[in-house]
């Protein structure tokens, strides 16, 4: 194996799974080693990158700047927190004005409110704003690569798979539900623009 | 190839001209090989120069050419000496004055370097055309191999035309990070230097006056796997809109050259993009660039209902 830490890839998740993503783990005792958030259909991310609308920022610091937006895809709504930590992040969060189609590129961050429940987040690397037609795109690849995922879900030597078998008691089916729903989002966006809507017969 | 081979062929270059047997040439060549230890292309080199000067004759007259006619990508051997049939793909202008032409040959199988030198007295080549190249010989640097044209080296035309396959490769996936030494950068000026400067200097030349150029060094994502792209000045014009002289205005208006980085930041990451080119190590360079645009939502549609 090389010795070269190779770049994290950048998993593709509907807020719906994500935010069910509560249970992280590491794949070796060393401090410095990745984090990883568990996805409910069986794969392991320490990236993300997110295509959405991002509907709501606000700046929630008390001494200093610390920025949350709300970014929502067809399924759900992502939570994204950046603070002096994240500079490039806070300013684009503070700079734009909502609503508009954003693309993250982030990082898993889990915590556990008052009441015990775990909160999923991101903790953004970058946000920018993109055009209606990259959003479509994300919608189209993340609904293949969940498809993707429950498929290989109880292929022997998945993983990640048993592993989400171990911690969720989740069923696959709203996931891939989900999916549909939001590539029916997409459809019907497309019907009212280009055609008039098809009867079914 | 074996001697005995060898000898044959030699034995079918000369049979016209020269009263050899196989069996002479087979013992001509087996003393240098197995005596002398000379490499076995090596040998037959010397042996068909001695009979070349036995018969008076130019290795260009020699019909069907000593060596095997090979494709370039299959060249992964160093100092073989090889026939090519290939089609000039690109000229470049040589950066030593020792050397008279330097570009691609390309032929079906892909493309590889060039290098012919003045002390050759070669017939210069020209771009676009298909010629049969007799005795060249390969080259290894770094893992990337080339051919080295030589005074031996013969150089025909041909009628039909070559076509240039090419070795690139296709990546695509959302463009989620832009590394640094993007934007617009600063390379050293001494000859045949063209690193990057760090805060001015240059890991070989200390410091020194830089030259700026533009580049981008990004990350492409599809979600499996991530690919690392370079865009050169060509491509980063395209790719952004913003050209050399636009940068250095941008950087020269803000004090910083950093903004031209984060300016190009704004307008790629995030995006998604199909990038062809050839591999360099562990990136992709951007010879051809598309934005991908919506994607077909019926499709994956009619894959999760058939699940």
């Amino acid at each position: 194996m090389s010795s070269i830490p190779t770049r994290e890839v950048a998993r593709r998740a509907f807020a719906h799974e994500y935010n069910d993503a509560s249970y992280t783990f590491k794949e070796s005792d060393d401090e410095r080693a990745p984090v990883y958030a568990l996805l409910p259909t069986g794969e392991r991310a320490n990236r993300v990158f997110i295509v959405g609308t991002l509907t709501e920022t606000e700046d929630i610091g008390e001494d200093s700047e610390y920025w949350r937006g709300r970014i929502v895809d067809p399924t759900g709504t992502f939570f994204t927190y950046a603070g002096q930590y994240q500079p490039e992040a806070a300013s684009a969060l503070r700079d734009i004005e909502p609503p508009a189609y954003v693309a993250v590129v982030g990082k898993p961050r889990t915590f556990e409110t008052d009441d015990g429940d775990v909160n999923v987040s991101v903790r953004p690397e970058s946000i920018n704003v993109v055009d209606a037609e990259t959003r479509d795109r994300w919608v189209v690849e993340t609904a293949d690569r969940t498809l993707d995922r429950i498929e290989r879900f109880d292929a022997e030597g998945n993983e990640y798979g048993s592993m989400a078998d171990e911690q969720y008691d989740l069923p696959l089916a709203e996931y891939k539900q989900a999916a549909v729903e939001a590539l029916q989002s997409l459809e019907a966006e497309d019907g009212e623009s280009d055609e008039p809507a098809k009867v079914e017969t | 190839m074996s001697v005995t081979q060898h000898a044959k062929e030699i034995h079918e270059q000369f049979s016209d001209q020269l009263d050899v047997s196989v069996e002479e040439i087979e013992e001509r060549l087996d003393t240098l090989v197995n005596e002398y230890r000379i490499p076995a292309d090596e040998a037959r080199r010397s042996v068909v120069s001695n009979y070349l000067d036995e018969t008076d004759m130019d290795r260009d007259d020699l019909g069907g050419g000593g060596n095997e006619t090979v494709e370039v990508a299959t060249i992964a051997e160093d100092e073989q000496w090889v026939d090519l049939r290939v089609t000039v793909a690109d000229l470049w202008e040589p950066r030593s004055e020792s050397i008279s032409q330097v570009g691609l040959l390309g032929d079906e199988s892909g493309t590889i370097k060039f290098v012919a030198f003045e002390t050759s007295e070669l017939p210069e080549l020209t771009e676009g055309e298909s010629y049969a190249l007799g005795n060249v010989v390969t080259d290894e640097y770094n893992g990337n191999y080339s051919v080295k044209l030589n005074r031996t080296t013969s150089i025909t035309e041909l009628d039909e035309e070559i076509e240039v396959g090419n070795d690139d490769v296709s990546v695509e996936g959302a463009l989620v990070d832009m590394q640094s030494g993007s934007g617009l950068i600063k390379r050293c000026p001494e000859e045949d230097c063209t690193r990057v400067l760090q805060n001015g200097r240059c890991s070989e030349h200390g410091e020194v006056e830089g030259e700026f150029d533009l580049r981008i060094k990004g990350v492409l994502d599809d979600g499996e796997e991530v690919h690392e792209v370079i865009f050169d000045k060509e491509a980063t014009e395209r790719l952004t809109g913003t050209g050399l002289e636009e940068a250095k205005q941008m950087a020269m208006d803000a004090l910083d050259t950093t903004v031209v980085a984060d300016e190009m930041a704004a307008e790629i990451v995030g995006r998604y993009y199909r990038v062809t080119g050839p591999t360099f190590g562990r990136y992709v360079l951007a010879n051809e660039m598309e934005q991908l645009g919506g994607a077909d939502a019926e499709a994956t549609l009619i894959r999760a209902r058939s699940m």
